[in-house]
């Protein structure tokens, strides 16, 4: 951005510097692509390493698709916002997860049980929500860690509630969902009753080929892609966009900076939830007390394969990102298993790409701006000595 | 005797208590209340006290060292390292390589300490280079870049070529084991060296030693040239700059050197424990030493050697009698690691939250 503001200025005085800025918007895109490029390539190595069955394949990625680009949507607000990738989204699907043990206890079924999970989590994200925006409001600049660190505890609270409270506290006696001593939930959950309760809750006998698809929650998710692409166009979104690009700026220009960033986090946060539940109706069960641990990371590692960066995501790099990250993900423990003959290397070497994609896309960025400060100070000291 | 009930009487003046609690900070307060609620309880419930503190000072000398660790990069001011496992890595490395060779003894460890020692050199040179191109995102580029070397240390555990029987899996001989057992080659050997009973309570003597050795250096060396001109990199670096300090010198030497001190209290913790844990094992580890630095009172902009000590000491104390002591009050649930994740997360938080100035 500060970039383009001051390269008018010395391409009119030196036509050298023009040529320059023009190969490295050309690098630019190049890099943007680069990414999904790389993991397109890996993913058709794996696919060929592994001698897949395409229709099982196919069936896996429309399966995973439906299962986790809420989630991965539900990260892009923020980072409009300014305020990079939202780990706090593990807080999100904590919510997301109370509501629906709530709903398995009053053991209410199907598209109804689902619906009043998702009605039941609202205030609660939305609590955990500003709740989150306060902390990370406190911790400008270090909002990424900040929010990671509150994963974690927030887990900590979820486990205290969940293992500790309930039974003793919180009165509750479900001999079905807790465990034999009487304090504390079962470690896992079966959602019989809301298995795949949004999956099939339209057309479900509807096939297209050999692939059954779940309508109801592809409209959901496009519903969700309009919201998104409307909300940017609203004042609000304008204004997020602002804060996201200079929060000194937005501010003396009259915007709530605080304040904006608190309801882009919200917003967030209650997509989390709702993405969460998304994704538990279509496993049909969930561990209680781990599922919600890796959502943020691998919501995280998707949107940056797709070639998202910390400052720059879009409807586009999310779903191509869940497509390409979990095509990686069916195909490289086969492909490890064909290739070394040990299954567990592709396992781990699926973990490995996760963690350094984002180790790698946020060493990128904090590289990049760096270099862009820097330019910065450059070209004033290059005006100043000019003048 | 007048001397002495004015004396009692000064600790009580409300400006001495202020000045108390604000340099002992909040946290630490809450901290300290809790630990003593639980001797408390323990002592109630009849609980046998010198076992549970036999238990926190083997405790503390096994993580002390991975604690300290984090002392070179506060001072420095490159921040909190959550990337330990890198170090932790090359320790579980030179650990296995020892073992390959059947050594045992003090001679394992320390031949296992010194193929660990140049491999964290190395690998914290490589570190500190990219800690010092993404300057103010230290802490979560450093947190990923731990995670992504232990799930790629993990390929190199299952393909690694090492031969020893005792440490390959039994069943298709290829790749290591997930936990290799020290108890024939170095388990406990600092531990056991010189340690006594007092009062009942076992003193690991060697291994507080150790502990005690490498604090007293680390103090030391920050009164040396080297160590001071460190200090002033984190105080004050345009100061320290313009006064002819090369702040990037010392900020890569802090970065290694902390990555070798994690690499050591790697083994020193395996050595402890009895158990070298490969694989997924070290993924986590940076989280509890940088809240036992935190809640030492070690901030973002300061720490010093006895904010290392008193911060293990607390911590470690604290997760060794929660568990005890909670799971005979509360019948058998297991509170002690929701504590620990509470504690420690909202330690880290309460640091990273606080606006500091200067």
């Amino acid at each position: 951005m500060a970039d383009s503001k001051v390269a008018p200025k010395t391409s009119l005085q030196k036509p050298p510097v023009k040529q320059d800025n023009n190969q490295s918007s050309f690098d630019r895109i190049l890099s943007e692509l680069s990414v999904p490029l790389f993991f397109a390539l890996l993913c058709f190595a794996g696919i060929v390493a592994a001698q897949l069955n395409p229709r099982f394949l196919i069936n896996e990625i429309i399966t995973r698709l439906a299962r986790n680009l809420f989630l991965v949507l539900s990260l892009i607000i923020p980072v409009i916002a300014g305020l990079g990738l939202n780990f706090g989204i593990v807080i999100g699907a904590m919510s997301g997860q109370a509501a629906l043990i709530i709903v398995t206890h009053l053991e209410i079924g199907g598209l109804p049980g689902f619906l009043l999970a998702a009605l039941i989590s609202v205030p609660f994200s939305i609590f955990l929500g500003w709740l989150t925006g306060l902390v990370l409001n406190r911790a400008k600049g270090r909002e990424m860690v900040t929010g990671y660190i509150l994963g974690f505890f927030a887990n900590g609270v979820y486990q205290l509630v969940f293992l500790v409270l309930v039974g003793t506290l919180i009165p509750m006696n479900n001999p079905k969902m807790m465990l034999p001593s009487g304090i504390g939930l079962r470690n896992t959950m079966d959602l019989i009753a809301v298995n795949r309760a949004l999956d099939r809750a339209l057309f479900s006998s509807l096939k297209l080929g050999p692939f059954q698809i779940p309508w109801a929650t592809f409209l959901v998710i496009a519903a969700l892609c309009l919201f998104t692409s409307y909300f940017t166009k609203t004042k609000l979104g304008q204004q997020m966009r602002a804060v996201g690009q200079d929060m000194h700026i937005a501010e003396v220009s009259g915007i709530n900076v605080n304040r904006t960033r608190l309801i882009a986090i919200i917003i967030s946060t209650v997509l989390g939830a709702w993405g969460q539940l998304i994704y538990l109706q279509n496993l049909g069960t969930f561990n209680t007390y781990n599922s919600h641990e890796q959502v943020g990371m691998f919501s995280i590692a998707a949107l940056l394969i797709g070639g998202a960066s910390i400052s720059k995501a879009t409807i586009w790099n999310a779903i191509i990102g869940v497509l390409l990250f979990h095509t990686l993900f069916v195909v490289s423990p086969l492909a490890g298993q064909r290739i070394l003959g040990i299954p567990q290397v592709g396992e781990y070497f699926r973990s490995f790409l996760a963690y350094g994609v984002i180790a790698v896309a946020l060493a990128l960025h904090a590289w990049q701006s760096k270099k862009q400060a820097q330019k910065q100070v450059d070209a004033q000291a290059e005006q100043l000595l000019e003048d | 005797m007048e001397l002495k009930m004015s004396k009692v009487k000064n600790i009580f003046d409300p400006h001495h208590l202020k000045a108390f609690y604000e340099k002992f900070g909040l946290p630490r307060l809450i901290i300290s209340s809790f630990l003593l609620a639980l001797f408390i309880l323990a002592f109630i419930m009849k609980m046998d006290i010198t076992i549970l503190l036999s238990d926190s000072l083997a405790r503390i000398g096994m993580n002390g060292l991975l604690v300290l660790a984090m002392l070179p990069t506060l001072v420095t001011g490159v921040g909190l390292n959550f990337g330990l496992p890198v170090g932790f890595v090359c320790g579980l490395v030179g650990g296995v390589i020892s073992m390959e060779y059947d050594l045992t003894g003090f001679t394992g460890l320390f031949v296992a300490m010194l193929c660990a020692i140049p491999l964290a050199v190395i690998t914290g040179y490589l570190y500190a280079a990219l800690l010092d191109r993404v300057r103010g995102q230290e802490m979560m580029v450093g947190t990923y870049v731990g995670f992504a070397v232990v799930a790629g240390m993990c390929i190199f555990w299952l393909t690694a070529p090492f031969k020893n029987p005792s440490m390959i899996w039994a069943i298709g001989g290829k790749g290591l084991r997930v936990t290799l057992t020290l108890y024939e080659h170095y388990s406990r050997i600092l531990n056991n060296f010189l340690s006594f009973k007092l009062f009942g309570v076992t003193i690991p003597t060697g291994l507080l030693l150790f502990f005690g050795f490498f604090c007293l250096l680390a103090h030391l060396f920050f009164r040396t040239r080297t160590g001071l001109a460190m200090v002033a990199t984190g105080a004050n670096p345009m100061y320290a700059k313009s006064s002819g300090i090369d702040t990037r010198t010392m900020r890569y030497t802090s970065v290694i050197l902390s990555n070798v001190l994690a690499a050591i209290g790697a083994l020193v913790y395996a050595q402890s424990y009895g158990f070298l844990q490969l694989y997924t094992a070290p993924l986590y580890m940076a989280f509890p030493a940088v809240a036992a630095a935190l809640i030492g009172g070690a901030s973002l902009k300061k720490a010093t050697v006895g904010h290392i000590i008193i911060g293990t000491i607390l911590f470690q104390t604290l997760l060794t009698i929660a568990l005890p002591v909670t799971q005979t009050v509360l019948q058998g649930t297991d509170i002690s690691e929701i504590a620990r994740m509470i504690i420690s997360n909202g330690m880290i938080l309460y640091a990273l939250t606080r606006n500091e100035r200067g």
